[in-house]
């Protein structure tokens, strides 16, 4: 019985740090690159090929020569254009219920958008920022550009 | 002095006056692709555009002033182009029915899995999720069990062809999830059923 005691405590942790098909973080997956495309996590830059995991909290960068295109788990798309920066600030999405949260930031560049589960199941799930506007999102396609006349 | 300050202030007014705009921001509601159009609110500094027809648009050219108006299609795809054509293709899912109480797929179904396996092979990085699902006949822990082995019966037959195991992954929902409603213990064809999701 003692011994019990001692063994249920990590077996519940080990359960509970494995929980879910995929890593807590990861939010979508990289399905088109074109030129230069970077993932900034944790302060570090790394390369972002067709296939790369796009977690909460990264920082998706293309060059002058870049485009890229992620599908999100709840079925969202963000692509963007050349010279962009797009900020995956928060992805949470259950797949049975559809609930959750996905909010991202265009600092500069292009972004065209198609919502996905997400938004359909809550009005308020989906939101975009850029450095001058909040987008509220129903259901739907669009496209933003957002800097200044300069870059 | 105070004449000196004027016309700093004034030349300061001017620069003001004349300097380009802070921001080029624009935002374009596109049409669905499914025929709905949704809706675009767009908010700068408590001032906000709500964009609901297809191509209308919205500029900030400096934070608080939201110009409403339109782009043509042609402008849209002109600025947006790079960013368009990125986009990934759109998920698509399909359904495949079973024999009774079996996890073997009715000849129809099994001719409609080649069209599967073609729709994976031309993605970049898919991910296929498959979906198992019975009927009301049968006990629920069952038929859990039974939706889960349609699930795997397909994911098998989807590695046969070269599809990697890894991308596919496979749930079992029983009886809980009908696409048609029943009474318990009705035998309906309709609900059993995988649902395979790509994108």
């Amino acid at each position: 019985m003692v011994r019990r005691l001692v063994v249920l405590p990590a077996t519940v942790m080990i359960a509970v740090a494995m929980s879910g098909p995929v890593s807590a973080q990861e939010a979508g997956h990289v399905k088109v690159s074109r030129g230069a495309v970077l993932i900034e996590r944790a302060g570090q830059k790394m390369p972002a090929p067709v296939g790369a995991v796009v977690q909460a909290g990264d920082v998706v960068t293309t060059g002058a020569d870049g485009a890229v295109g992620i599908t999100f788990l709840d079925n969202s798309l963000l692509s963007a254009g050349p010279n962009s920066v797009l900020a995956i600030d928060r992805f949470a999405f259950d797949s049975t219920t559809h609930q959750g949260g996905f909010e991202s930031s265009l600092r500069k560049g292009t972004l065209a958008v198609v919502s996905g589960k997400l938004a359909k199941q809550s009005p308020d799930a989906m939101k975009v920022k850029t450095p001058a506007a909040a987008l509220g999102v129903r259901g739907t396609e669009f496209l933003v550009r957002t800097g200044n006349p300069k870059d | 002095m105070s004449r000196l300050a004027g016309l700093t202030a004034l030349t300061v007014l001017l620069l003001v006056g004349c300097a380009k705009p802070a921001r080029n921001d624009l935002y374009v509601l596109m049409p669905g692709q499914d025929g709905k159009t949704g809706t675009l609110t767009v908010e700068s500094n408590g001032q906000r555009a709500v964009l609901d027809q297809p191509y209308a648009a919205a500029r900030v050219k400096e934070p608080g002033r939201v110009e409403a108006g339109a782009v043509t299609e042609q402008e849209a795809r002109q600025t947006f182009g790079a960013a368009l054509e990125a986009q990934p293709g759109r998920p698509t899912s399909f359904l495949l029915y079973f024999l009774e109480n079996r996890d073997e797929l009715t000849p129809d179904s099994q001719q409609l899995l080649a069209r599967v396996v073609d729709e994976i092979a031309r993605r970049p990085a898919p991910e296929i999720v498959v979906i198992g699902h019975t009927d009301r006949v049968g006990p629920v822990p069952y038929n859990d069990t039974l939706s889960l082995r349609r699930a795997e019966r397909v994911r098998d037959e989807l590695v046969k062809v070269g599809i990697a195991a890894e991308r596919i992954r496979v749930e079992g929902r029983g009886e809980r999830e009908p696409l048609v409603p029943t009474a318990d213990e009705v035998a309906e064809p309709r609900n059993r059923r995988v649902e395979i999701s790509v994108r």
